[in-house]
């Protein structure tokens, strides 16, 4: 089992710890309804060192990933980062990853945990197999460390700790800076929905990353925050986990993701989306929310009028919003908001009704 | 983790309770050691009043964000009443595991039956073992 180097704090911090794809990694430090609430309404911590970094860089490294990415990244800034997705040839998800423009042919692409090895063994054999001999890939997961300080007050206890200004920073924007003599690259983004900061650093002394925020966030309500949280903050904010609600049988206009996916340009596996946009898909993946009572779990059968219609891939009680909400395939003829659906849970029958996705949305300052 | 199980109850070896009414009946719940590993349940699953139960089958489900668990029936008889205030507040459960938070009233088959079950003293030692074993 791997470990990330803040293991032995999430010990001493009294974290319950889970196997996530291979790692030991903290599910809850007290409760995931208290570090949930702690996010949305103050600041969470987030050990995220078990994802996967790798940098692509060289000549040629913005053609190259023209190919292999579904996203167009023509146009974009260094200083900037992109979400897209890596296909098949068959147009099947094999990750959904962000790619931080660090300089003119140099990118990093921040993959999921349990995806690193296959997407970098995909981005390999593609190097190879199109002769991008001057492309450089380099995984840099172990040398790299992360943390994620997510929350409306996020801003106030990271912004005196760093060296730079990241109030003016954008969404979707980051820089190269210090947070106390340690060199990181701070980037405004996250996975919950709410304001925040994903910060990069050596693995080696990411520890003092996360002390320096831990004691800066105390007053303020921060708190560190595990899997279990991370993944009701994600849900009710609408965003997908690879593996649950897509992985290589699915196609990005399947679920949520096509719009990070350009049909005019080609890369791999651009041919057959752009047949599956024409022809229409057959499944699409929706947001729910349960008007019985009981939550749907991930695997879950989707009934309409008895008959067999698709399957829920995410599910919980989300704490912000009070209700059992989650995401779900149905055919194309049931995705409009409102139409009620009957899911299959344990051995009853509960109904449910199509909702947009996100389920919760912050309020702007 | 100083957990005081009360003594006027047998417990099973799934963390339920159950206690002796008196009447033929007993009420049962979860113990505040099972309570404490689901954390924030969010969800209970009651049984129908009358449903059949047989000793260590699921009688109710408890959920919380993470996870699913059973709940076993500690005797077998039939479900002479359920908690309704769990269908609202399942986190009576969390705050109060051997009162408020209790699941079902049982009228039992064969009272000889809570034999098998452990006296608080028995339960305690059984899940300080348990937290041994997982360090």
């Amino acid at each position: 089992m791997k470990r990330t180097p803040l293991y032995d704090r999430h010990i001493r911090l009294g974290a319950r710890i889970i196997d996530f794809g291979g790692w030991d990694m903290p599910v809850q430090y007290t409760t995931v309804i208290e570090e949930h609430k702690a996010t949305r309404q103050a600041a969470g911590l987030f050990d995220i060192c078990h994802m996967g970094e790798i940098d692509v860089k060289g000549s040629g490294a913005f053609d190259f990933l023209q190919i292999v990415m579904s996203r167009n990244l023509e146009g974009q800034k260094e200083g900037t980062m992109r979400l897209s997705v890596m296909t098949t040839e068959q147009g099947g998800v094999i990750d959904d990853l962000t790619i931080y423009l660090i300089e003119d042919n140099w990118y990093r692409i921040v993959t999921n945990a349990g995806t690193k090895d296959k997407d970098l063994a995909w981005m390999v054999k593609l190097k190879d197999k199109r002769g991008f001999t001057g492309v450089e890939i380099v995984d840099m997961s172990d040398a790299i460390g992360k943390v994620d300080i997510q929350g409306p007050e996020s801003h106030a206890v990271l912004a005196p700790l760093v060296r730079d200004d990241v109030t003016s920073l954008k969404y979707y924007h980051f820089i190269e800076t210090v947070i106390e003599d340690i060199p990181v690259l701070v980037s405004r983004s996250g996975y919950t929905g709410e304001d925040g900061f994903e910060i990069y650093g050596d693995a080696d002394n990411i520890g003092e990353v996360w002390d320096t925020l831990l004691a800066a966030g105390a007053d303020r309500g921060l708190l560190p925050v595990g899997l279990g949280a991370r993944d009701t903050l994600r849900l009710e904010s609408g965003f997908m986990l690879y593996g649950n609600d897509m992985d290589e049988t699915t196609t990005p206009l399947e679920v949520t993701y096509g719009w990070v996916s350009n049909l005019e340009k080609d890369f791999v596996g651009s041919d057959i989306l752009r047949k599956q946009r024409e022809e229409g898909v057959k499944k699409k993946l929706v947001g729910f929310e349960m008007l019985d009572r009981g939550i749907a779990r991930h695997g879950y059968k989707v009934f309409k009028d008895g008959s067999e219609v698709g399957e829920v891939t995410s599910g919980t009680f989300a704490p912000t919003v009070g209700k059992a909400i989650g995401m779900a395939f149905v055919p194309p003829s049931l995705k409009e908001p409102g139409t009620e659906i009957d899911i299959h849970i344990r051995s009853k029958s509960a109904k449910a009704k199509i909702v947009g996705i996100p389920f919760y949305k912050r309020k702007k300052t | 983790m100083a957990t005081v199980n009360p003594d006027d109850r047998l417990y099973s070896e799934e963390h339920e309770w159950a206690l002796d009414n008196g009447d033929g009946t007993i009420t049962m719940g979860i113990t505040d050691h099972a309570q404490e590993l689901l954390t924030d349940i969010v969800y209970v699953e009651l049984p129908e009043v009358g449903k059949k139960v047989k000793q260590m089958e699921p009688v109710a489900v408890v959920e919380s964000v993470k996870s699913v668990s059973d709940v076993y029936s500690p005797v077998s008889g039939d479900v002479a009443e359920v908690n309704d205030a769990l269908e609202d507040q399942p986190e009576l459960i969390n705050e109060d595991p051997y009162g408020e938070g209790w699941i079902a009233r049982i009228t039992m088959d064969e009272p000889a039956e809570l034999d098998r079950l452990m006296e608080a003293a028995a339960y305690t030692v059984m899940i300080e073992e348990e937290e041994d074993e997982e360090e």
